[in-house]
């Protein structure tokens, strides 16, 4: 072989070998999850799924992450836990993504941790109640502001408030779906009944797709009880309220853990019937203050919720589902790297800046300290969503540091 | 266990009022399922349609979901006529109509759902309808005319159709296409036609049954799978093909559903309700009403 026809395979050989890795450089960073995008729980799955989009376009309009564009790889869970397994291991093995995030609540979380824990994934998720807490998984982290004892710091800020009423309620009734979330509500919500020495006078379930509640609530007020706690998904939620209302339920506190009246669509239906309920929000305008960066991320998420038919306020999910991004965000580009371990170990050990705040987790995974806030609707009149958009219906009564008001009591006086 | 009589008396109007709904939502499978057997799996998904179109032309011109249903009633005909011809000339004239027309029915349900995401999104919708938060109360006795309303149209639609099949020539014809359809067409009927027609009509009240349920409670694309055991089994309580036996069984599923969510817990009344209709199987095999 003579020396020019050597330099010119060298030539090539090297040419090559910088086409190679120009273009591993370019491969975008691929980041899959399944999302319920069809099924009871789509439309706050498809909320999510806008934000976490918002928040790639924002990521590779600033020249993406490790020099690679991010791209989401993701695929309809139909709100069936019985999906979410093959989802991740093809997210995982054909689509060879790089991480993994949850989709939207526990009953599609929790079927995908045993598959992150054989693999050792960092494990993102996203308002999961207490997943952890079977599974122990280290690399396991949660965007939900329940606190490091998630089933009980749900309804923390319920029985805290209960117990600021004079004089101190003495029974309690606890009622919600057959489904994963209500379960663990009602499981941290029997916590507090234990620890404070209420006298339970119902604690009953009811089945998700029942149609009318009323003798539910008859039931309920058969026993009279002091308060009422309530964890629910929407369509009961909506349908315990109706209930409620047509009964004339008479309580000194109602609510506490309804999944719905955070969203547009009840918000609009229920209108006055929601007056006096307490219940749990992740923000409302109210304390919005306090939340410096939510509202351009707000305005860009309005824009396109609307056209695609999913909840145009945003308040509930769609920030948090923002917030768990930045913190991966931040974790790869602290660390330069997707190692998963170093990822782990970073995301254990230092605090992050969010759209939604300051997050730190606990050894568990769960944020460090509990930060739901705890509500009480008010002065709602009609049916239109404008009255929603800005401050004026929602008291916020826990924590103390985002309090703007006090609990209003009994019940059925204060939706008047 | 105690049993005041006000709680007794309301859990006995709730579960008449809730079996009212049952039997809008079941009349249309006690025709097709029990009269022309036609296993429509997805008659909730034509329910949750009939939700749909109420929600549209309430939103738009503000008219009562429940008349808007009624006056629609013709155009869910149509699509049932249209539906059970394209079934007719691809399953059942070739005599596949078995499990090929049952997955063609599992495509119509999974088709319909994914319509109604792709156009109205995922949302839970609801009409609020000037009596929706109204109760009538009678001493003790709450009437929600939430619910009053539907079970009054329920009942009206049920007795009609009961009265069209029994009274009407037509109405007999349909009976007949249950019985014996060679025996129909030696009477130089067609057969064919008289199943159209009723499948047809099925479908109508499934239309009707959906502008209930959005006045009822929230609906979203894919809250119809839910219903679909509950139909089933009022038609095999009440026998299938008996529209009598149809509100009857609905009436019991919904009082013993009220009567055990009142006085033993709403996570028992799956089971009582499926018991019910376990024992009632055990003595009469073919349901309460059937032959």
């Amino acid at each position: 072989m003579n020396m020019n026809r050597l330099m010119t395979w060298a030539s090539a050989g090297l040419a090559a070998l910088v086409f190679a890795v120009s273009a591993q450089a370019q491969q975008p960073l691929k980041i899959g999850f399944g999302m319920s995008l069809t099924g009871p729980l789509a439309g706050n799955g498809k909320a999510a799924l806008i934000a976490m989009q918002i928040w790639a376009e924002d990521v590779n309009a600033k020249g993406g992450i490790l020099g690679r564009k991010v791209e989401l790889v993701y695929y309809d869970d139909q709100t069936n836990p019985s999906t979410v397994p093959s989802i991740y291991n093809k997210l995982l093995d054909v689509d060879k993504v790089d991480l993994v995030v949850s989709g939207y609540g526990t009953n599609v979380i929790a079927p995908a941790m045993p598959i992150m824990m054989q693999r050792n994934m960092v494990f993102m998720s996203l308002f999961g109640l207490n997943v952890n807490s079977k599974f122990n998984y280290d690399r396991y982290f949660q965007i939900m502001p329940a606190g490091p004892e998630p089933a009980v710091g749900w309804s923390q800020g319920y029985f805290d408030i209960a117990m600021t009423l004079n004089p101190k309620p003495q029974t309690v009734a606890l009622v919600g779906a057959d489904a994963e979330y209500p379960a663990l509500a009602l499981e941290g919500a029997r916590a507090h009944v234990k620890k404070l020495g209420l006298k339970v006078v119902y604690d009953k379930s009811y089945p998700p797709n029942t149609v009318d509640f009323s003798p539910i609530v008859r039931a309920i007020q058969a026993t009279n009880p002091d308060i009422v706690f309530l964890a629910s998904y929407p369509p009961d939620s909506a349908g315990m309220v109706r209930a409620v209302n047509e009964v004339g339920l008479k309580t000194r506190m109602f609510g506490g853990g309804l999944v719905g009246p955070q969203f547009a669509s009840l918000r609009t239906q229920l209108g006055p019937l929601l007056n006096g309920i307490v219940n749990y929000e992740s923000y409302t305008p109210e304390v919005a203050a306090k939340y410096p960066f939510l509202e351009q991320f707000l305005a860009k998420y309005q824009g396109r919720a609307v056209k695609e038919g999913v909840d145009p306020l945003g308040f509930y999910l769609p920030p948090y589902a923002y917030a768990m991004m930045q913190v991966l965000e931040q974790a790869i580009k602290a660390t330069g790297s997707l190692d998963q371990a170093q990822l782990a170990e970073y995301m254990h050990k230092y605090e992050f800046d969010t759209y939604v705040g300051k997050v730190r987790f606990a050894k568990n995974g769960e944020w460090s300290a509990p930060r739901m806030l705890t509500v009480q609707y008010h002065g709602v009149v009609g049916n239109d969503l404008e009255q929603w958009m800005k401050a004026g219906h929602v008291t916020v009564l826990a924590p103390a540091a985002y309090a703007t008001g006090t609990v209003q009591t009994p019940y059925q006086d204060s939706k008047k | 266990m105690e049993f005041p009589t006000a709680l007794v008396l309301n859990a006995i109007v709730a579960g008449l009022l809730l079996g009212g709904f049952y039997a809008a939502v079941s009349v249309g499978i006690s025709i097709s399922f029990g009269m022309l057997d036609v296993v429509n799996i997805a008659h909730p998904a034509f329910i949750i349609v009939g939700s749909y179109i109420a929600y549209i032309v309430n939103a738009r011109l503000g008219v009562d979901p429940i008349l808007v249903s009624v006056v629609l009633s013709p155009l869910f005909f149509a699509l049932g006529m249209l539906i059970y011809r394209v079934y007719y000339v691809c399953f059942e004239r070739r005599g596949q109509e078995a499990l090929r027309g049952l997955a063609f029915f599992f495509g119509i349900l999974f088709i319909t759902e994914v319509t109604l995401v792709l156009i109205f999104g995922v949302d839970y919708r609801l009409v609020e309808t000037s009596y929706s938060s109204v109760t009538l109360r009678l001493g003790a006795i709450d009437f929600p005319l939430r619910l009053v309303v539907p079970f009054a149209v329920s009942i009206a639609m049920v007795v009609g159709i009961q009265v069209f099949l029994s009274r009407t020539f037509f109405g007999r014809a349909v009976l007949g296409v249950s019985q014996d359809q060679l025996a129909l067409r030696l009477m130089a009927i067609n057969p064919v036609r008289v199943k159209e027609f009723a499948f047809a009509l099925s479908i109508a009240t499934a239309g009707v049954a959906g502008a209930f349920l959005i006045v009822i409670q929230p609906v979203q694309p894919s809250v119809g799978r839910e219903y679909i055991g509950l139909v089933f089994a009022v038609c095999v309580l009440g026998g299938l093909g008996s529209i009598w036996g149809t509100l009857l069984g609905a009436f019991i599923l919904g009082l013993a559903e009220s009567f055990t969510s009142t006085f033993f817990g709403p996570s028992w009344a799956p089971a009582v309700s499926f018991g019910i209709l376990l024992a009632a199987l055990a003595f009469r095999p073919s349901g309460l009403f059937g032959r």
